[in-house]
């Protein structure tokens, strides 16, 4: 009975212990997230989406063109990274049960895992180096590289799920392979997808040391592609180091963006699973 | 119907992307065709130029100046690889870093300014602590570690020095401010000539790195016990106390506008042609011993000539109209003979032989 | 979110259909196929293009400094002689340090995700501990310029040092800033990681072996010590690696708290300075050429640790269970 008993106590200490890592592992989250939401909150105003970064001191800055630029960098990082990505998750899936599939599968998973840093040196060294300028477009790519390897793998996944059912009906009615897989088979893993692209979206969105070495930083609003583009990221990181309140208080504002921009990418991203799960 | 929607959204994500890239040209249209000037570099100057690109914006709101302190290292870095339209450095390019441009590149001085050593300490926040170039070195060393160092203590007496440790905060970044820093201590103190040297990036004994004038600047604030380097304007404008520094002459002297100035005019009677010049540790009586001129580097052929043009007006209003803005910002502003040379290398420039109608010589005294 | 996604789909995936039985009589599937494998062949491509331009960027380092260069303690541009060691060693230091404090926290987290927490608790809580994968690195680096090494500095250094100030480890003066602090924030930024990881790992252990454990009397302890740990053993291991991999190349969070100096030191409480911190701070900045190659040098090692690490996660992971999305972030 005594051992039982001791048996029992390690038990619930273990338990207790299990409990206590949870909490110990939430406690900065929740940190995090008050700082942000309550600094945030008092940084932000209307000149913050309206006005551009002023020299210290001049009233009504703002961030729009960080903004629009991580909205543009994104976009272009889609444009860079999806239909690459989403092409190679065909293959892999539908094909690519050979050697050249699995050397491809294990480069996307090693690129997956290399640094952010080092595919800005090689974005620089690359891009902007030849296009003697930084650009939205270096940045555009390096992100683009980043999300790449993410959605391939995503998208083998969810094209391997869908069942081979589907595959035969559709070839039972004569239609061509090709079709088949765009017209069956990635519509019924579209949303599936769809959630893991904007898994890879919302890592993308706070990307700042690539963009360091490529989209660099722009003072104006600008879309110009050819042209250096300012970006969230990079302007809490300039912000955050400087001496200056009213820079410190826009950085918060912005985190407070950027963390809501990437929380309801999460969010939206888990109700579309959730919605698709019945199914 | 639910399932088609996602991919709706994608298709539609993708056509906005395209969509933005199309159409990027036909956006913002002014009067002038916009010009956008790119420009990186020295930390340094940053607050002044940031107004002053502020300002003439408002003038020519067609020229976009958009200047990135990234650090003068960093200037010269991309002015080199032309991935930028004009650099910025607070040291003046080596004839080695120059061998290695594909063009010849003129230094524009730009203005005056300071390397001011502050600090936060309880209890001095409004004192100005006095420093000799040996204490300077020895504290930048590493080797006067603590606040209440009996050294310190003579050079201030009956200042309440606490006693902490000191925490020295540089620069990590490739900075004209430290190579003027660096440069002067080189030249003051032996001991620091021979164990770190001069240089825009040296090996730092002790203390914290910092991104920046801004960088260093924010570090100070948020480290107890620290000291550090920066350009006067970051002292200034954060309210945080600098130190007087011992000049030649043996004076304590505090970065003023006037001790800058004076440090400068030591110099400008005999101004190389290249305007490369350190002015630190001047012989002058009332000079402030760490103190610089500011250079804009850009190529003199502009590979493009409108750009050339908008460049060369943007700087020719610097020198003159933007030097009124200086003093405010605590910079000095250049000595007439300084801007006289500016000129001629302004008019050096092609293909923009001289500047542009809308603010010729006459604009100027 | 993607996990349940990838681990059903791990479960309920039939064979792919046989080529033949597919047939490619049709021209545009032929098309098609091959268009598809051009894009896959971009990953791959990519890759060895990567790998290809860091060693051609670091080429004059490689030949000035050799293999003496990852030895080489010096870092000091003014007399141009380059050696990666005291980054080597900030990388190794803070990322042992992440794991040192991450491991058995998210270990603990993920036994109680996946074999206590009730049905009900383990979504939100899930979401949550992804939620802390998301947060973007510069978000923590600012909460960690404001907050943490305020607070680390405050509560815990200054007492620390007054207590244990005699240990290497605790010596010197407490800022806030410097190893400590960098490795604390990756902690925060490896653990969920390590936790979606290894509770994805658990789950793939199948129920039978709980099942038995519990029917012999174990406690829920006991069976998770004997039963799921134990076959879960190289996967956790793979989750470890991939945490470590994200430490090792996590870069402005870093920077922005370890202090920036290329130091090799004893003390935590001193700065340090990480391979990608290096990169991040004078890429752009380095006006020699050696210099240039030098961080590029640098880059080309981060690039090839991480790639051997992640390599060996892979597969120790792949035996047991799909990687989750969020699986890594560098």
């Amino acid at each position: 009975m005594d051992r039982y008993r001791r048996r029992s106590a390690i038990d619930r200490l273990a338990k207790a212990a299990c409990v206590a890592a949870v909490l110990l592992a939430l406690v900065p989250l929740a940190s995090l997230l008050a700082y942000v939401a309550a600094k945030g909150v008092s940084g932000l105003s209307l000149s913050f989406f309206t006005g551009l970064p002023k020299p210290v001191g001049e009233p009504d800055g703002g961030m729009v063109n960080a903004v629009t630029g991580t909205l543009v960098l994104v976009g272009l990082a889609c444009l860079f990274g999806v239909p690459p990505g989403v092409m190679a998750g065909i293959y892999l899936a539908e094909f690519g049960d050979n050697r050249f599939g699995k050397a491809v599968r294990f480069s996307a998973d090693v690129l997956s895992g290399v640094p952010s840093i080092v595919v800005g040196i090689f974005v620089y060294t690359l891009l902007v180096l030849w296009m003697r300028g930084f650009s939205a477009l270096a940045g555009g790519v390096a992100l683009g590289i980043i999300m790449l390897p993410t959605v391939t793998r995503t998208t083998e996944e969810l094209v391997r799920m869908v069942p081979d059912s589907l595959r035969e009906a559709a070839l039972a009615l004569g239609v061509p392979r090709w079709k088949a897989i765009v017209r069956v088979v990635l519509r019924t893993a579209a949303p599936g997808i769809l959630t893991g692209l904007m898994l890879a979206v919302a890592r993308v969105a706070g990307e700042t040391a690539p963009l360091l070495f490529t989209a660099f930083n722009n003072r104006f609003w600008s879309i110009d592609l050819s042209q250096p583009m300012a970006s969230m990221p990079v302007q809490i990181f300039t912000y955050a180091v400087s001496p200056y309140e009213e820079w410190h208080r826009q950085a918060w504002a912005a985190a407070l963006v950027l963390v809501a921009m990437v929380l309801a990418l999460n969010a939206g991203a888990r109700l579309l699973l959730h919605r698709r799960a019945p199914r | 119907m639910p399932r088609s929607l996602p991919l709706a959204a994608l298709l539609a994500l993708a056509a906005a992307a395209c969509k933005r890239e199309g159409a990027a040209p036909s956006e913002d249209r002014p009067a002038r065709p916009a010009v956008s000037l790119q420009g990186a570099g020295a930390t340094f100057p940053y607050p002044l130029y940031s107004k002053w690109i502020f300002e003439y914006g408002k003038q020519r709101p067609e020229i976009r100046v958009n200047y990135q302190s990234i650090g003068s290292g960093g200037g010269i870095r991309q002015l080199i690889e032309r991935t930028v339209d004009f650099g910025a450095t607070d040291a003046p390019m080596t004839d080695q870093e120059l061998a290695k441009a594909s063009g010849r590149i003129v230094h524009l001085p730009t203005t005056l300014g300071a390397v001011a050593v502050t600090y936060q300490v309880r209890g001095l926040e409004a004192s100005s602590l006095q420093f000799s170039p040996e204490a300077l070195a020895g504290v930048f060393l590493g080797e006067i570690a603590r606040w209440d160092d009996p050294e310190l203590a003579e050079l201030n007496p009956g200042v309440p020095l606490p006693a902490e440790p000191i925490t020295v905060i540089h620069r990590s970044d490739g900075s004209g401010t430290t190579a003027i820093f660096t440069g002067y201590l080189a030249k003051v103190s032996p001991g620091w000539n021979e164990k770190v040297g001069a240089g825009k990036s040296v090996r730092f004994p002790s203390g914290l790195g910092a991104k920046g004038n801004e960088g260093v600047t924010g570090q100070i604030k948020s480290t107890p016990g620290s000291i550090g380097y920066v350009e006067l304007a970051y002292a200034r404008q954060n309210k945080l106390p600098v130190a007087a520094v011992r000049n030649r002459a043996g004076r304590p002297a505090l970065p003023t506008l006037e001790a800058v100035s004076a440090a400068a005019a030591a110099f400008t009677g005999s101004l190389p042609e290249d305007l490369r010049l350190s002015i630190v540790d001047p012989p002058a009586e009332s000079a402030y011993p760490i103190s610089s001129f500011s250079y804009v580097l850009v190529y003199e052929q502009q590979p493009d000539p409108v750009k050339g043009q908008a460049l060369v007006d943007f700087l020719w209003w610097a020198i003159h109209e933007g030097q009124a803005m200086a003093p405010q910002l605590d910079y000095a502003p250049l000595p007439e003979a300084v801007v006289r040379k500016v000129e001629e290398k302004l008019r050096s420039i092609s293909p923009s032989k001289r500047p542009s109608p809308l603010q010729g010589e006459g604009s100027w005294p | 979110m993607a996990v349940s996604v990838t681990a059903l789909g791990r479960l309920s995936l039939p064979r792919r259909l046989a080529p033949a039985f597919w047939g490619e009589a049709h021209l545009g599937d032929r098309a098609f196929r091959l268009c598809t494998a051009a894009f896959a062949a971009g990953a791959l491509l990519t890759l060895a293009a990567l790998a290809l331009q860091m060693t051609r960027a670091s080429a004059l380092s490689l030949r000035r400094f050799g293999p003496g260069f990852v030895l080489g303690t010096e870092w000091d541009p003014v007399r141009e002689s380059f050696g990666a060691l005291p980054f080597l060693f900030g990388t190794v230091v803070s990322s042992a340090l992440a794991l040192l404090i991450a491991v058995p926290v998210s270990l603990g987290a993920a036994i109680f995700l996946s074999e206590l927490a009730p049905g009900w608790l383990r979504s939100p809580i899930g979401f949550l501990l992804e939620l802390l994968a998301a947060i973007p690195s510069v978000v923590y680096g600012l909460w960690g310029i404001f907050v943490l090494a305020p607070w680390l500095r405050d509560t815990v250094q200054r007492p620390l040092s007054g207590a244990l100030g005699g240990l290497p480890f605790f010596s010197g003066t407490p800022r806030g800033f410097g190893m400590m602090a960098g490795g604390l924030i990756l902690a925060i930024m490896v653990l969920p990681t390590i936790a979606s990881v290894s509770r994805e790992v658990m789950r793939a252990v199948p129920v039978g072996l709980r099942e038995a454990a519990l029917a012999l009397g174990a406690t829920r302890w006991e069976t998770v010590r004997h039963s799921v740990l134990p076959s879960a053993r190289s996967g956790l291991v793979g989750a470890i690696i991939l945490g470590l991999g994200r430490a090792l190349g996590e870069t402005m969070a870093v920077t922005m708290v370890i202090g920036n100096r290329a130091e090799i030191s004893a003390s935590l409480f001193e700065p340090g300075y990480t391979m990608a911190s290096v990169i991040a701070n004078e890429f752009t900045e380095a006006a020699g050429d050696l210099y240039l190659s030098s961080l590029a040098e640098i880059g080309l090692l981060l690039f090839g640790v991480t790639l051997l690490l992640n390599a060996l996660a892979r597969l120790l992971v792949w035996r047991i269970a799909r990687l989750p999305d969020g699986a890594r972030r560098a």
